[in-house]
């Protein structure tokens, strides 16, 4: 067998992806169902050079992550329900200090310690909101291990171009599962690496001046534009600033950077949704069932189709509108109490059209579950 | 270099009080890396939140003013990932050893190479005067009204426990000394720790009635014994400067590019 080709958990194809976006330095504590990927880079990490810290606790992983991207590194953590939220003054750092990083969140039941070994897609929301402050985050998902990896490059890429935090929201089922993957070849999938000052060594560098397309060139710690970095509102050097002029130029810059570009990080798999009278919306394992019962309402004739989405934040409203106009009723499929359901009947044109079909009791949401509710929402009973 | 060159001038004023000792520790700090001639390209100077924490802003080096508390899992990931690099790490004795003591006792134990000043003024200065883990028993703070019920942590045997392999302390009115002390930690290799008392007069002072600047400084200088001195005996609130702790142990990214060395031949092997 071409070794290239694996038999790998989700969890492991992830910690193949960022390896192959160019990931040099993880910190992380261990979590269930997380582990695997701390416990992989702390093998794979060293043989490259790269970094490995398992640190005291998820807030000092993150900042070691922001410490280390400074220096040039692209860099990593990754932990699950109770850790993310201990992470979340740290993201919002990220994002204020506009630090590239990937957070990965391998959701289990919560609230607190919750469910550890069991299913959940109940941080959804809290990836969006979770740090105080008004912001703007990006948030992939995958259905599958191939997915994992696909996304995983992904969100270094944007990560990096944007010079902001992103988180990869995967689940305990599509983390510890396992499927085939081929390692895409050098070059196959696009690796993007962050932009650097040109700016020459004596002339005055503002590393926080956005370039017209939102873009900030940086330059890093150990180089020659030395320049400060804070989580105060500041100004184009980074040296804390409250004026109103600045403080409204950088939220501004901060929000639009990233919620401007909605549709560019937009990524989703359209399941025979062209021509559906019932379309389903969904994403991550509950997506992996919401596909069996298309393909079973389809054997009978009945026009239903899914739409994946495989970027939840910035949500891609224009995307989920139009396909919502096509369909005669919408249902949502997911395993919380409608987090990203909310999000759709918000965009469509007619919200009463939308329904939600949910699971929350730490099993994976099943096809005879979404099939059941399906029978209702056609007025067939159960 | 003239000490000035160290100093960010575009983002002069300061925003500390007259008579904060923050400024003092700032200068001499300055004093200790230009005579070490340490290039500035080659210091990151990382801080948490706080009075104290300001200091980095003013500095002409790679500067990270990070969260209360953080300051030293942020220079963790800088030195894991650039170890050539000098990370100094000045923070409050809240920033350090309340929100950050978790951080201060982990980076300790693993003697990663980084030099942690701790500002300690006995309270928290930026909030307005309250209780700190460096508040002695009985003194006053605006969440202490009635006096403080807890005692004044001993950070030189926190560090010294946790496995620091250099810890000093010293004062602001002892600026000869603290100078010494600060270049002696910043060129150990490993975890150093400089405990450094600094006189907060607007709420500190005020609060315990300790007078103005000078009179809080002439205290200082009053009730500091050289280390190992028994004048202590006579009066407990003598305290003693100097180095506690100076010796060698295996640095935590030194070890770390021990193993990378020693894979590196086994996969070329595969290759
Ligand atoms: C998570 C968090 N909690 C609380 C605060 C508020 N806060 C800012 S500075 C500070 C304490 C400062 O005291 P210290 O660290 O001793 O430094 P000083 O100001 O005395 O120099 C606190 C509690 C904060 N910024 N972040
Ligand atoms: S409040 Fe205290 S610590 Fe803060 S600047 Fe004023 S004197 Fe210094």
């Amino acid at each position: 067998m071409n070794e290239k080709v694996r038999f790998l958990q989700g969890n492991e194809a992830c910690v193949e992806g960022a390896l192959y976006a160019g990931l040099r330095f993880f910190a992380g504590y261990p979590i269930t169902p997380s582990t695997e990927l701390a416990e992989g880079l702390a093998r794979r990490l060293p043989p490259i050079a790269g970094r490995f810290i398992q640190m005291e606790d998820e807030i000092g992983s993150l900042c070691a992550v922001l410490g280390a991207s400074l220096t040039g590194l692209k860099a990593m953590t990754a932990t699950s329900g109770p850790g993310f939220s201990l992470m979340q003054e740290a993201i919002g750092y990220g994002v204020m200090a506009e630090i590239p990083c990937v957070i990965v969140n391998v959701q289990r039941g919560g609230p607190s310690t919750g469910q550890p070994t069991h299913v959940s897609q109940g941080d959804v929301q809290q990836a969006r909101w979770g740090t105080h402050g008004d912001h703007a985050i990006v948030a992939f998902t995958a259905s599958n291990v191939k997915d994992v990896f696909r996304m995983t490059v992904e969100a270094f890429n944007v990560s990096e171009s944007f010079r902001t935090p992103v988180i990869l929201l995967l689940d305990e089922v599509v983390g510890h599962m396992r499927e085939r993957l081929r390692i895409p070849e050098e070059g196959e999938l696009p690796v993007v690496e962050r932009l650097l000052t040109q700016v020459p060594q004596t002339v005055d560098f503002h590393p926080y001046l956005p370039r017209e397309d939102g873009r900030l060139p940086m330059a890093h710690f150990g180089g020659h534009h030395r320049h400060n970095v804070t989580g105060l509102a500041h100004n184009i050097w980074g040296f804390p600033a409250d004026d109103p002029a600045s403080v409204d130029r950088l939220m501004h810059h901060l929000v639009g950077k990233i919620d401007n570009r909605a549709m560019e990080f937009a990524h989703w798999v359209d399941h025979q949704a062209d021509d559906a009278e019932i379309l389903l919306i969904s994403y991550g394992a509950s997506a992996r069932s919401a596909l069996d019962v298309v393909r079973r309402f389809r054997e009978r004739g009945d026009r239903v189709g899914l739409l994946e989405l495989q970027t939840l934040w910035p949500f891609p409203a224009a995307l989920v509108r139009e396909r919502c106009a096509q369909a005669r009723r919408v249902a949502v499929v997911e395993m919380n109490m409608g987090q990203i359901c909310r999000e759709v009947q918000r965009v469509a044109q007619d919200p009463d059209r939308v329904y939600l079909v949910n699971q929350v009791d730490g099993r994976l949401v099943g096809p005879d579950t979404i099939n059941q509710a399906l029978r209702m929402i056609q007025g067939r009973g159960f | 270099m003239a000490t000035l060159d160290y100093v960010r001038r575009r983002f002069l004023p300061h925003i500390w009080c007259p008579g904060c000792g923050h400024g003092t520790l700032m200068a001499t700090l300055v004093r200790a890396i230009e005579e070490l001639a340490i290039p500035k390209d080659q210091i990151v100077m990382a801080s948490g939140i706080g009075c104290s924490s300001r200091i980095v802003g003013y500095l002409d080096l790679h500067t990270l003013h990070t969260l209360h508390g953080r300051a030293l899992a942020f220079a963790t990931g800088v030195k894991m990932a650039k170890p050539d690099l000098h990370v100094i790490v000045p923070m409050g004795d809240g920033d350090a050893l309340a929100i950050g003591g978790n951080h201060f006792i982990h980076a300790c134990a693993r003697n990663i190479d980084l030099t942690a000043i701790i500002m300690n003024n006995q309270t928290y200065g930026m909030t307005g005067g309250q209780v700190s883990p460096m508040t002695g028993h009985g003194e006053r703070a605006t969440t202490m009204p009635y006096g403080n019920l807890g005692q004044a942590l001993d950070v030189v045997a926190v560090a010294r426990a946790a496995g620091a392999t250099y810890v000093a302390r010293s004062t602001v009115y002892h600026a000869p000394q603290l100078k010494k002390l600060l270049m002696k930690a910043i060129q150990h290799r490993g975890f150093s720790v400089v405990e450094v008392l600094t006189q907060c007069p607007t709420y500190y002072g005020r609060l315990n009635q300790r007078g103005d600047a000078v009179e809080m400084m002439t205290w200082f200088k009053e009730h500091a014994v050289p280390v190992g001195s028994d004048a202590r005996k006579d009066d407990p609130a003598r305290f003693e400067v100097g180095e506690f702790v100076n010796v060698e142990r295996p640095e935590y990214c030194a070890s770390y590019d021990e193993i990378v060395t020693r894979l590196k031949p086994r996969e070329d092997e595969h290759a």
